[in-house]
Protein backbone atom coordinates (compact mmCIF):
# COMPACT_ATOMS: atom_id res chain seq x y z
CA UNK A 1 0.00 0.00 0.00
CA UNK A 2 1.15 3.52 -0.67
CA UNK A 3 0.34 6.55 1.42
CA UNK A 4 1.72 10.05 1.76
CA UNK A 5 3.39 10.67 5.11
CA UNK A 6 1.19 13.75 5.53
CA UNK A 7 -1.89 11.49 5.30
CA UNK A 8 -0.46 9.21 7.96
CA UNK A 9 0.30 12.29 10.05
CA UNK A 10 -3.30 13.48 9.90
CA UNK A 11 -4.57 10.06 10.97
CA UNK A 12 -1.96 9.61 13.71
CA UNK A 13 -2.65 13.06 15.07
CA UNK A 14 -6.34 12.33 15.33
CA UNK A 15 -5.55 9.08 17.15
CA UNK A 16 -3.17 10.81 19.57
CA UNK A 17 -5.77 13.53 20.14
CA UNK A 18 -8.06 10.88 21.57
CA UNK A 19 -5.35 9.54 23.87
CA UNK A 20 -4.02 12.86 25.13
CA UNK A 21 -6.32 15.77 25.89
CA UNK A 22 -3.36 18.15 26.18
CA UNK A 23 -2.70 17.97 22.46
CA UNK A 24 -3.81 21.05 20.54
CA UNK A 25 -3.36 21.53 16.81
CA UNK A 26 -2.75 24.73 14.89
CA UNK A 27 -2.56 25.31 11.19
CA UNK A 28 -1.94 28.30 8.93
CA UNK A 29 -4.73 27.98 6.38
CA UNK A 30 -3.50 24.70 4.92
CA UNK A 31 -5.34 22.19 7.07
CA UNK A 32 -6.74 20.32 4.07
CA UNK A 33 -3.25 19.91 2.62
CA UNK A 34 -1.43 19.19 5.87
CA UNK A 35 -4.28 16.85 6.91
CA UNK A 36 -4.74 18.49 10.29
CA UNK A 37 -8.35 18.80 9.12
CA UNK A 38 -8.86 15.21 10.33
CA UNK A 39 -8.03 16.27 13.89
CA UNK A 40 -10.08 19.45 13.47
CA UNK A 41 -13.15 17.42 12.59
CA UNK A 42 -12.86 15.18 15.66
CA UNK A 43 -11.65 17.80 18.15
CA UNK A 44 -12.83 21.21 16.94
CA UNK A 45 -12.37 22.70 20.42
CA UNK A 46 -8.66 21.89 20.28
CA UNK A 47 -7.99 23.00 16.71
CA UNK A 48 -7.05 26.59 15.86
CA UNK A 49 -6.47 28.14 12.49
CA UNK A 50 -4.11 31.09 12.78
CA UNK A 51 -4.61 32.18 9.19
CA UNK A 52 -1.77 32.87 6.80
CA UNK A 53 0.64 33.89 9.53
CA UNK A 54 3.43 31.39 10.19
CA UNK A 55 5.43 33.52 12.60
CA UNK A 56 2.40 33.86 14.85
CA UNK A 57 1.74 30.13 14.37
CA UNK A 58 5.08 29.34 15.98
CA UNK A 59 4.74 32.04 18.64
CA UNK A 60 1.24 31.05 19.77
CA UNK A 61 2.43 27.44 20.00
CA UNK A 62 5.26 28.59 22.29
CA UNK A 63 2.74 30.29 24.57
CA UNK A 64 0.45 27.24 24.59
CA UNK A 65 3.39 25.00 25.48
CA UNK A 66 4.53 27.40 28.22
CA UNK A 67 1.04 26.97 29.68
CA UNK A 68 1.23 23.16 29.61
CA UNK A 69 -0.30 22.23 26.26
CA UNK A 70 1.29 19.98 23.63
CA UNK A 71 0.84 21.97 20.43
CA UNK A 72 1.30 20.37 17.02
CA UNK A 73 1.67 23.06 14.39
CA UNK A 74 1.55 22.42 10.68
CA UNK A 75 2.12 24.17 7.43
CA UNK A 76 4.32 23.53 4.40
CA UNK A 77 7.94 22.80 5.32
CA UNK A 78 9.07 25.87 3.39
CA UNK A 79 7.08 28.26 5.56
CA UNK A 80 7.43 26.36 8.84
CA UNK A 81 11.20 26.15 8.72
CA UNK A 82 11.85 29.28 6.69
CA UNK A 83 9.24 31.92 7.39
CA UNK A 84 9.13 31.10 11.09
CA UNK A 85 12.78 30.12 11.54
CA UNK A 86 13.61 32.75 14.09
CA UNK A 87 10.39 32.26 16.02
CA UNK A 88 11.20 28.55 16.20
CA UNK A 89 14.73 29.34 17.34
CA UNK A 90 13.98 32.04 19.89
CA UNK A 91 10.43 31.40 21.11
CA UNK A 92 10.43 27.57 20.97
CA UNK A 93 13.92 26.05 21.05
CA UNK A 94 15.75 28.53 23.28
CA UNK A 95 13.34 27.92 26.19
CA UNK A 96 13.02 24.24 25.06
CA UNK A 97 9.25 24.44 24.86
CA UNK A 98 7.18 21.38 24.08
CA UNK A 99 6.13 22.29 20.53
CA UNK A 100 5.87 19.81 17.64
CA UNK A 101 6.33 21.18 14.15
CA UNK A 102 4.92 18.75 11.61
CA UNK A 103 5.96 20.28 8.31
CA UNK A 104 4.42 18.84 5.18
CA UNK A 105 5.12 19.17 1.44
CA UNK A 106 8.87 18.98 2.01
CA UNK A 107 11.38 18.62 -0.78
CA UNK A 108 11.13 18.67 -4.56
CA UNK A 109 8.14 16.33 -4.67
CA UNK A 110 5.70 19.07 -3.72
CA UNK A 111 5.98 19.27 -7.49
CA UNK A 112 4.24 21.71 -9.75
CA UNK A 113 4.26 24.62 -7.28
CA UNK A 114 7.94 24.98 -8.08
CA UNK A 115 10.98 26.38 -6.32
CA UNK A 116 9.15 28.81 -4.03
CA UNK A 117 7.39 25.88 -2.35
CA UNK A 118 10.12 23.23 -2.52
CA UNK A 119 11.82 23.19 0.84
CA UNK A 120 15.26 21.67 0.35
CA UNK A 121 17.02 23.49 3.19
CA UNK A 122 14.73 22.74 6.12
CA UNK A 123 16.70 19.85 7.63
CA UNK A 124 19.77 22.03 7.59
CA UNK A 125 17.99 24.94 9.26
CA UNK A 126 16.22 22.87 11.87
CA UNK A 127 19.09 20.60 12.90
CA UNK A 128 21.38 23.55 13.57
CA UNK A 129 19.14 24.87 16.35
CA UNK A 130 20.06 23.69 19.86
CA UNK A 131 17.38 21.60 21.65
CA UNK A 132 15.68 20.65 18.37
CA UNK A 133 15.00 17.04 17.41
CA UNK A 134 14.60 16.37 13.68
CA UNK A 135 12.62 13.41 12.37
CA UNK A 136 12.10 12.38 8.75
CA UNK A 137 9.83 9.34 8.54
CA UNK A 138 10.02 7.12 5.49
CA UNK A 139 6.48 5.73 5.23
CA UNK A 140 3.03 5.90 6.75
CA UNK A 141 3.65 3.48 9.60
CA UNK A 142 6.88 5.14 10.59
CA UNK A 143 5.14 8.53 10.51
CA UNK A 144 2.48 7.23 12.83
CA UNK A 145 5.17 6.03 15.26
CA UNK A 146 7.12 9.26 14.97
CA UNK A 147 4.03 11.28 15.84
CA UNK A 148 3.41 9.10 18.86
CA UNK A 149 7.02 9.58 19.95
CA UNK A 150 6.78 13.35 19.42
CA UNK A 151 3.65 13.57 21.54
CA UNK A 152 5.34 11.73 24.40
CA UNK A 153 8.74 13.44 24.16
CA UNK A 154 9.23 16.62 26.19
CA UNK A 155 10.78 19.26 23.91
CA UNK A 156 10.72 20.71 20.43
CA UNK A 157 10.45 18.26 17.53
CA UNK A 158 10.51 18.96 13.80
CA UNK A 159 8.86 16.24 11.71
CA UNK A 160 9.44 16.43 7.96
CA UNK A 161 6.60 15.05 5.86
CA UNK A 162 5.92 14.64 2.17
CA UNK A 163 3.09 15.32 -0.20
CA UNK A 164 3.18 12.34 -2.52
CA UNK A 165 2.35 8.73 -1.72
CA UNK A 166 5.27 6.47 -0.81
CA UNK A 167 5.26 2.65 -0.64
CA UNK A 168 4.97 0.96 2.75
CA UNK A 169 8.28 -0.17 4.21
CA UNK A 170 7.05 -1.16 7.63
CA UNK A 171 4.08 -2.99 9.09
CA UNK A 172 2.01 -1.77 12.00
CA UNK A 173 4.16 -3.88 14.33
CA UNK A 174 7.19 -1.70 13.57
CA UNK A 175 8.48 0.19 16.60
CA UNK A 176 10.20 3.52 16.07
CA UNK A 177 13.21 4.08 18.30
CA UNK A 178 14.24 7.71 18.68
CA UNK A 179 17.77 8.31 17.41
CA UNK A 180 18.24 4.73 16.20
CA UNK A 181 18.79 4.05 12.52
CA UNK A 182 16.96 1.06 11.09
CA UNK A 183 18.95 -1.46 9.09
CA UNK A 184 16.61 -2.51 6.28
CA UNK A 185 19.07 -4.62 4.32
CA UNK A 186 22.36 -6.11 5.51
CA UNK A 187 25.43 -5.80 3.32
CA UNK A 188 29.20 -5.53 3.31
CA UNK A 189 30.36 -3.71 0.16
CA UNK A 190 28.85 -0.30 0.92
CA UNK A 191 26.09 1.37 2.95
CA UNK A 192 23.30 3.51 1.62
CA UNK A 193 22.11 5.82 4.40
CA UNK A 194 18.79 7.30 3.34
CA UNK A 195 16.04 9.36 4.84
CA UNK A 196 12.38 10.12 4.11
CA UNK A 197 11.02 9.29 0.68
CA UNK A 198 14.53 8.34 -0.48
CA UNK A 199 14.53 5.23 1.72
CA UNK A 200 12.43 3.14 -0.66
CA UNK A 201 14.51 4.43 -3.58
CA UNK A 202 17.65 3.38 -1.71
CA UNK A 203 16.15 -0.04 -1.08
CA UNK A 204 15.37 -0.50 -4.75
CA UNK A 205 18.88 0.57 -5.65
CA UNK A 206 20.30 -1.98 -3.23
CA UNK A 207 18.19 -4.73 -4.80
CA UNK A 208 19.41 -3.76 -8.25
CA UNK A 209 23.01 -3.79 -7.07
CA UNK A 210 22.49 -7.14 -5.38
CA UNK A 211 21.38 -8.57 -8.72
CA UNK A 212 24.74 -7.44 -10.07
CA UNK A 213 26.57 -9.20 -7.26
CA UNK A 214 27.08 -6.40 -4.74
CA UNK A 215 26.23 -6.69 -1.07
CA UNK A 216 24.71 -3.36 0.04
CA UNK A 217 23.55 -2.30 3.50
CA UNK A 218 20.59 0.06 3.65
CA UNK A 219 20.08 2.27 6.68
CA UNK A 220 16.91 4.23 7.24
CA UNK A 221 17.99 7.34 9.16
CA UNK A 222 14.62 8.57 10.41
CA UNK A 223 16.19 10.68 13.14
CA UNK A 224 18.53 13.25 11.65
CA UNK A 225 19.11 14.80 15.04
CA UNK A 226 20.29 13.25 17.27
CA UNK A 227 21.99 11.25 14.52
CA UNK A 228 22.75 7.56 15.17
CA UNK A 229 26.51 7.82 15.50
CA UNK A 230 26.96 4.15 16.35
CA UNK A 231 25.14 2.87 13.27
CA UNK A 232 27.14 5.19 11.01
CA UNK A 233 30.52 4.31 12.52
CA UNK A 234 29.61 0.62 12.38
CA UNK A 235 28.63 0.98 8.73
CA UNK A 236 31.94 2.70 8.01
CA UNK A 237 33.84 -0.07 9.78
CA UNK A 238 31.97 -2.96 8.25
CA UNK A 239 31.29 -1.71 4.72
CA UNK A 240 34.02 0.91 4.25
CA UNK A 241 31.95 3.20 2.02
CA UNK A 242 28.78 5.27 2.45
CA UNK A 243 26.27 6.88 0.13
CA UNK A 244 23.73 9.28 1.60
CA UNK A 245 20.34 9.84 -0.04
CA UNK A 246 18.03 12.69 0.77
CA UNK A 247 15.40 14.79 -0.94
CA UNK A 248 17.19 17.87 0.33
CA UNK A 249 20.17 20.00 -0.53
CA UNK A 250 23.49 18.21 -0.14
CA UNK A 251 24.43 21.18 2.04
CA UNK A 252 23.51 20.86 5.70
CA UNK A 253 21.13 17.90 5.67
CA UNK A 254 21.60 14.16 6.16
CA UNK A 255 24.82 14.05 4.17
CA UNK A 256 26.36 16.74 6.34
CA UNK A 257 25.22 15.00 9.51
CA UNK A 258 26.73 11.69 8.35
CA UNK A 259 29.94 13.37 7.18
CA UNK A 260 30.31 15.08 10.56
CA UNK A 261 30.17 11.70 12.30
CA UNK A 262 32.62 10.10 9.87
CA UNK A 263 35.17 12.87 9.90
CA UNK A 264 35.35 12.80 13.70
CA UNK A 265 35.43 9.03 13.96
CA UNK A 266 36.25 6.97 10.90
CA UNK A 267 36.48 8.77 7.57
CA UNK A 268 35.61 6.51 4.64
CA UNK A 269 34.79 7.31 1.01
CA UNK A 270 31.38 8.91 0.76
CA UNK A 271 29.05 9.96 -2.05
CA UNK A 272 26.00 12.16 -1.69
CA UNK A 273 22.71 11.85 -3.53
CA UNK A 274 20.70 15.02 -3.03
CA UNK A 275 19.89 18.35 -4.62
CA UNK A 276 23.20 19.87 -5.71
CA UNK A 277 22.98 23.47 -4.49
CA UNK A 278 20.30 24.59 -6.88
CA UNK A 279 16.65 25.62 -6.73
CA UNK A 280 14.06 23.24 -8.15
CA UNK A 281 11.37 24.03 -10.68
CA UNK A 282 7.78 23.12 -11.55
CA UNK A 283 7.14 19.59 -12.71
CA UNK A 284 5.63 16.30 -11.64
CA UNK A 285 7.50 14.63 -8.77
CA UNK A 286 8.88 11.79 -10.88
CA UNK A 287 10.30 14.20 -13.47
CA UNK A 288 11.81 16.36 -10.75
CA UNK A 289 13.50 13.44 -9.03
CA UNK A 290 14.99 12.47 -12.40
CA UNK A 291 16.14 15.94 -13.39
CA UNK A 292 17.76 16.64 -10.02
CA UNK A 293 19.49 13.27 -9.73
CA UNK A 294 17.43 11.45 -7.12
CA UNK A 295 16.45 8.23 -8.93
CA UNK A 296 17.29 4.58 -8.29
CA UNK A 297 19.83 4.77 -11.12
CA UNK A 298 21.49 7.82 -9.56
CA UNK A 299 21.85 5.93 -6.28
CA UNK A 300 23.23 2.86 -8.09
CA UNK A 301 25.79 5.04 -9.85
CA UNK A 302 26.81 6.73 -6.59
CA UNK A 303 27.27 3.35 -4.90
CA UNK A 304 29.47 2.05 -7.71
CA UNK A 305 31.50 5.24 -7.56
CA UNK A 306 32.00 5.00 -3.81
CA UNK A 307 32.96 1.31 -4.00
CA UNK A 308 35.51 2.10 -6.68
CA UNK A 309 37.02 4.78 -4.42
CA UNK A 310 37.07 2.36 -1.53
CA UNK A 311 39.00 -0.18 -3.62
CA UNK A 312 41.41 2.47 -4.84
CA UNK A 313 42.03 3.54 -1.26
CA UNK A 314 42.59 -0.06 -0.13
CA UNK A 315 45.05 -0.67 -2.94
CA UNK A 316 47.04 2.42 -1.89
CA UNK A 317 46.97 1.12 1.68
CA UNK A 318 48.30 -2.27 0.56
CA UNK A 319 51.08 -0.64 -1.41
CA UNK A 320 51.95 1.36 1.67
CA UNK A 321 51.32 4.62 -0.10
CA UNK A 322 49.06 5.88 2.65
CA UNK B 1 -6.65 52.72 45.22
CA UNK B 2 -6.19 54.36 48.59
CA UNK B 3 -3.38 56.75 49.35
CA UNK B 4 -1.44 54.24 51.50
CA UNK B 5 -1.35 51.78 48.64
CA UNK B 6 -0.29 54.43 46.15
CA UNK B 7 2.47 55.56 48.52
CA UNK B 8 3.68 52.03 49.02
CA UNK B 9 3.69 51.36 45.26
CA UNK B 10 5.50 54.65 44.66
CA UNK B 11 8.18 53.60 47.12
CA UNK B 12 8.58 50.36 45.21
CA UNK B 13 8.97 52.25 41.91
CA UNK B 14 11.87 54.16 43.44
CA UNK B 15 13.59 50.96 44.64
CA UNK B 16 13.07 49.37 41.25
CA UNK B 17 14.47 52.41 39.46
CA UNK B 18 17.52 52.44 41.74
CA UNK B 19 18.15 48.78 41.05
CA UNK B 20 17.79 49.31 37.30
CA UNK B 21 20.51 51.96 37.48
CA UNK B 22 22.71 49.85 39.76
CA UNK B 23 22.49 46.68 37.68
CA UNK B 24 23.09 48.36 34.33
CA UNK B 25 26.02 50.31 35.74
CA UNK B 26 27.51 47.14 37.21
CA UNK B 27 27.07 45.33 33.89
CA UNK B 28 28.27 48.36 31.91
CA UNK B 29 25.71 47.17 29.39
CA UNK B 30 21.92 47.15 29.12
CA UNK B 31 18.90 49.28 28.33
CA UNK B 32 18.00 51.91 30.95
CA UNK B 33 15.68 54.19 28.93
CA UNK B 34 12.95 51.68 28.11
CA UNK B 35 13.31 49.98 31.49
CA UNK B 36 12.64 53.20 33.38
CA UNK B 37 9.63 54.07 31.22
CA UNK B 38 7.87 50.85 32.24
CA UNK B 39 8.49 50.92 36.00
CA UNK B 40 5.00 51.98 37.10
CA UNK B 41 3.33 49.41 34.85
CA UNK B 42 5.39 46.49 36.19
CA UNK B 43 5.18 47.74 39.76
CA UNK B 44 1.40 47.85 39.51
CA UNK B 45 1.19 44.39 37.95
CA UNK B 46 3.64 42.68 40.33
CA UNK B 47 2.54 44.39 43.56
CA UNK B 48 -1.15 45.00 43.08
CA UNK B 49 -2.69 43.09 40.26
CA UNK B 50 -1.19 39.75 39.39
CA UNK B 51 -2.06 36.56 41.18
CA UNK B 52 1.45 35.20 41.68
CA UNK B 53 3.41 33.53 44.46
CA UNK B 54 7.21 33.69 44.59
CA UNK B 55 7.27 30.42 46.56
CA UNK B 56 5.29 28.65 43.84
CA UNK B 57 6.41 30.42 40.69
CA UNK B 58 5.23 27.66 38.33
CA UNK B 59 1.67 27.43 39.68
CA UNK B 60 -0.43 26.64 36.58
CA UNK B 61 -3.19 28.92 37.85
CA UNK B 62 -0.95 31.98 38.20
CA UNK B 63 -1.36 35.11 36.13
CA UNK B 64 1.33 35.50 33.49
CA UNK B 65 3.46 38.36 32.26
CA UNK B 66 5.36 38.49 28.98
CA UNK B 67 7.95 41.19 28.47
CA UNK B 68 7.75 41.40 24.70
CA UNK B 69 10.24 44.27 24.69
CA UNK B 70 12.80 41.92 26.18
CA UNK B 71 15.60 44.47 26.25
CA UNK B 72 13.80 46.05 29.21
CA UNK B 73 14.86 42.97 31.21
CA UNK B 74 16.30 45.15 34.03
CA UNK B 75 12.84 46.42 35.00
CA UNK B 76 11.50 42.87 35.01
CA UNK B 77 14.40 41.51 37.06
CA UNK B 78 14.22 44.43 39.49
CA UNK B 79 10.46 43.94 39.92
CA UNK B 80 10.84 40.17 40.44
CA UNK B 81 13.61 40.67 43.00
CA UNK B 82 11.55 43.32 44.79
CA UNK B 83 8.63 40.88 44.84
CA UNK B 84 10.84 38.16 46.35
CA UNK B 85 11.39 35.76 43.46
CA UNK B 86 15.16 35.95 44.06
CA UNK B 87 17.62 38.02 46.05
CA UNK B 88 18.25 41.62 45.05
CA UNK B 89 22.00 40.90 45.35
CA UNK B 90 21.71 38.74 42.26
CA UNK B 91 20.66 41.77 40.22
CA UNK B 92 24.28 42.84 40.15
CA UNK B 93 25.16 39.74 38.10
CA UNK B 94 23.11 41.04 35.15
CA UNK B 95 24.69 40.21 31.78
CA UNK B 96 27.74 38.63 33.39
CA UNK B 97 29.07 35.19 32.53
CA UNK B 98 27.40 32.30 34.43
CA UNK B 99 24.56 34.55 35.61
CA UNK B 100 20.89 33.56 35.40
CA UNK B 101 20.12 37.15 34.53
CA UNK B 102 20.72 37.08 30.80
CA UNK B 103 20.70 40.29 28.81
CA UNK B 104 17.21 39.39 27.69
CA UNK B 105 14.81 37.26 29.78
CA UNK B 106 15.40 33.49 29.80
CA UNK B 107 12.44 31.63 31.28
CA UNK B 108 14.53 28.52 31.93
CA UNK B 109 16.86 30.37 34.22
CA UNK B 110 14.94 32.77 36.38
CA UNK B 111 11.99 32.13 38.70
CA UNK B 112 9.05 34.32 37.78
CA UNK B 113 9.96 34.80 34.13
CA UNK B 114 7.05 33.37 32.14
CA UNK B 115 8.52 33.65 28.64
CA UNK B 116 11.91 33.97 27.01
CA UNK B 117 11.94 37.10 24.90
CA UNK B 118 14.35 39.51 23.32
CA UNK B 119 13.75 39.26 19.62
CA UNK B 120 11.16 41.98 19.12
CA UNK B 121 7.70 41.15 17.88
CA UNK B 122 7.50 37.65 19.35
CA UNK B 123 6.10 38.21 22.83
CA UNK B 124 2.53 39.00 21.90
CA UNK B 125 2.11 35.69 20.07
CA UNK B 126 3.35 33.80 23.13
CA UNK B 127 1.07 35.79 25.43
CA UNK B 128 -1.85 35.03 23.11
CA UNK B 129 -0.93 31.32 23.22
CA UNK B 130 -0.97 31.39 27.02
CA UNK B 131 -4.31 33.19 27.02
CA UNK B 132 -5.69 30.62 24.58
CA UNK B 133 -4.48 27.78 26.83
CA UNK B 134 -6.35 29.43 29.70
CA UNK B 135 -9.51 29.53 27.61
CA UNK B 136 -9.17 25.88 26.58
CA UNK B 137 -8.76 24.85 30.21
CA UNK B 138 -11.47 27.19 31.50
CA UNK B 139 -8.83 28.59 33.84
CA UNK B 140 -9.35 32.05 35.30
CA UNK B 141 -5.79 33.27 35.01
CA UNK B 142 -5.02 36.46 33.10
CA UNK B 143 -2.13 37.18 30.79
CA UNK B 144 -0.38 40.54 30.59
CA UNK B 145 2.24 41.65 28.09
CA UNK B 146 4.33 44.76 27.67
CA UNK B 147 5.18 45.84 24.14
CA UNK B 148 7.38 48.66 22.96
CA UNK B 149 6.00 51.25 20.58
CA UNK B 150 8.91 50.77 18.17
CA UNK B 151 8.21 47.04 18.37
CA UNK B 152 4.90 47.67 16.62
CA UNK B 153 6.92 47.94 13.40
CA UNK B 154 7.29 44.12 13.47
CA UNK B 155 4.74 42.32 11.28
CA UNK B 156 4.27 39.45 13.70
CA UNK B 157 2.65 41.85 16.18
CA UNK B 158 -0.21 42.38 13.78
CA UNK B 159 -0.54 38.67 13.03
CA UNK B 160 -0.90 38.14 16.76
CA UNK B 161 -3.25 41.13 17.11
CA UNK B 162 -5.60 39.58 14.52
CA UNK B 163 -5.36 36.21 16.23
CA UNK B 164 -6.15 37.46 19.74
CA UNK B 165 -9.15 39.44 18.53
CA UNK B 166 -10.43 36.57 16.35
CA UNK B 167 -10.37 34.17 19.29
CA UNK B 168 -11.84 36.81 21.64
CA UNK B 169 -9.01 36.51 24.16
CA UNK B 170 -10.47 38.85 26.77
CA UNK B 171 -8.10 37.32 29.36
CA UNK B 172 -5.25 39.05 27.54
CA UNK B 173 -4.31 42.63 28.43
CA UNK B 174 -1.35 44.33 26.87
CA UNK B 175 0.45 47.57 27.56
CA UNK B 176 2.08 49.54 24.79
CA UNK B 177 4.97 51.46 26.35
CA UNK B 178 4.42 54.57 24.24
CA UNK B 179 7.61 56.52 24.97
CA UNK B 180 8.02 57.62 21.37
CA UNK B 181 11.67 56.65 20.98
CA UNK B 182 13.60 53.76 19.48
CA UNK B 183 17.35 53.27 18.98
CA UNK B 184 17.64 55.30 15.80
CA UNK B 185 15.47 58.17 16.98
CA UNK B 186 11.80 59.01 17.39
CA UNK B 187 9.31 56.40 16.26
CA UNK B 188 7.64 58.87 13.93
CA UNK B 189 10.94 59.53 12.16
CA UNK B 190 12.24 55.96 11.96
CA UNK B 191 9.11 54.26 10.68
CA UNK B 192 5.96 55.65 12.14
CA UNK B 193 3.60 53.14 13.75
CA UNK B 194 1.21 56.06 14.41
CA UNK B 195 -1.66 56.36 15.02
CA UNK B 196 -1.42 53.59 17.59
CA UNK B 197 -4.88 53.50 19.28
CA UNK B 198 -6.73 53.52 15.97
CA UNK B 199 -4.69 50.58 14.72
CA UNK B 200 -5.54 48.40 17.71
CA UNK B 201 -9.21 49.40 17.50
CA UNK B 202 -9.25 48.51 13.83
CA UNK B 203 -7.75 45.12 14.69
CA UNK B 204 -10.69 44.45 16.99
CA UNK B 205 -9.22 45.30 20.39
CA UNK B 206 -10.63 47.22 23.32
CA UNK B 207 -8.35 50.25 23.56
CA UNK B 208 -7.63 52.42 26.60
CA UNK B 209 -5.25 55.38 26.62
CA UNK B 210 -3.53 56.37 29.84
CA UNK B 211 -0.57 58.15 31.38
CA UNK B 212 1.75 55.19 31.94
CA UNK B 213 3.38 56.76 35.00
CA UNK B 214 0.09 57.33 36.83
CA UNK B 215 -0.59 54.33 39.07
CA UNK B 216 -4.25 55.27 39.50
CA UNK B 217 -4.78 55.42 35.74
CA UNK B 218 -3.00 52.08 35.28
CA UNK B 219 -5.27 50.62 37.96
CA UNK B 220 -8.46 51.92 36.35
CA UNK B 221 -7.43 50.67 32.91
CA UNK B 222 -6.56 47.16 34.13
CA UNK B 223 -9.78 46.89 36.12
CA UNK B 224 -11.92 48.11 33.26
CA UNK B 225 -10.29 45.56 30.90
CA UNK B 226 -11.69 42.83 33.16
CA UNK B 227 -15.21 43.92 32.30
CA UNK B 228 -14.73 43.42 28.55
CA UNK B 229 -16.08 40.02 27.63
CA UNK B 230 -15.35 39.58 23.95
CA UNK B 231 -12.11 41.40 23.21
CA UNK B 232 -8.51 41.59 24.33
CA UNK B 233 -7.48 44.96 25.72
CA UNK B 234 -4.63 47.20 24.61
CA UNK B 235 -3.64 49.87 27.10
CA UNK B 236 -1.72 52.57 25.28
CA UNK B 237 0.44 53.98 28.04
CA UNK B 238 2.10 57.28 27.26
CA UNK B 239 5.44 57.23 29.04
CA UNK B 240 8.76 59.02 29.19
CA UNK B 241 11.86 57.12 28.19
CA UNK B 242 14.38 57.32 31.04
CA UNK B 243 11.66 58.50 33.44
CA UNK B 244 12.85 60.11 36.70
CA UNK B 245 16.46 60.64 35.61
CA UNK B 246 16.77 64.16 34.26
CA UNK B 247 19.70 63.33 31.98
CA UNK B 248 17.97 60.30 30.49
CA UNK B 249 14.44 61.58 30.01
CA UNK B 250 13.36 61.61 26.38
CA UNK B 251 16.91 60.98 25.22
CA UNK B 252 17.18 58.25 22.57
CA UNK B 253 20.90 57.93 23.32
CA UNK B 254 20.00 56.32 26.66
CA UNK B 255 18.14 53.48 24.92
CA UNK B 256 21.05 51.13 25.33
CA UNK B 257 23.81 52.94 27.19
CA UNK B 258 25.16 52.19 30.64
CA UNK B 259 25.82 55.00 33.14
CA UNK B 260 29.39 55.56 34.32
CA UNK B 261 30.11 55.07 38.04
CA UNK B 262 29.84 58.80 38.72
CA UNK B 263 26.65 59.08 36.68
CA UNK B 264 25.27 56.13 38.65
CA UNK B 265 25.91 57.98 41.91
CA UNK B 266 24.34 61.10 40.48
CA UNK B 267 21.25 59.18 39.33
CA UNK B 268 20.87 57.30 42.62
CA UNK B 269 21.06 60.59 44.50
CA UNK B 270 18.42 62.03 42.19
CA UNK B 271 16.19 59.00 42.87
CA UNK B 272 16.79 59.13 46.63
CA UNK B 273 15.22 62.57 46.53
CA UNK B 274 12.14 61.04 44.99
CA UNK B 275 13.05 61.48 41.36
CA UNK B 276 12.24 64.55 39.34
Amino acid sequence: MAKATREAYGEALEKMGGLCSNIVVLDADLSKSTKTCIFAKSYPERFFNVGIAEQNLAGVAAGLAAAGKIPFISTFAMFASGRAYEQIRNSICYPKLNVKIAATHAGLTVGEDGASHQSIEDISLMRSIPNMTVLVPADGNETCQAIQFAAEYDGPVYIRLGRMAVPDLFTEEYRFEHGKAVCLVEGTDATIAATGIMVHIAKEAAEKLQAEGFSIRVLNIHTIKPIDKDAIVKAAEQTGAIVTCEEHSIIGGLSSAVAEVLVENLPVPMERVGVRDTFGESGIPKELLKKYGLTVDDVVLAVKKVIARKHRLRSYEKKGEL
Amino acid sequence: MNIELINSLTEKTLNIRKNIIRMITQAQSGHPGGSLSAVEILTYLYFKEMNIDPSNSKNPKRDRFVLSKGHAAPVLYAALAERGFFSADELLTLRKINSRLQGHPDMKGIPGVDMSTGSLGQGLSAAAGMALAGKIDGSAYRVFALLGDGELEEGQIWEAAMFAAHYKLNNLTIFIDFNGLQIDGSISEVLSPLPIPEKWSAFGWNVIEIDGHDLEEIHCAVQSAKGVLDKPTAIIATTIKGKCIRKMENAAEWHGKAPSISECEEFLFELSRGGL
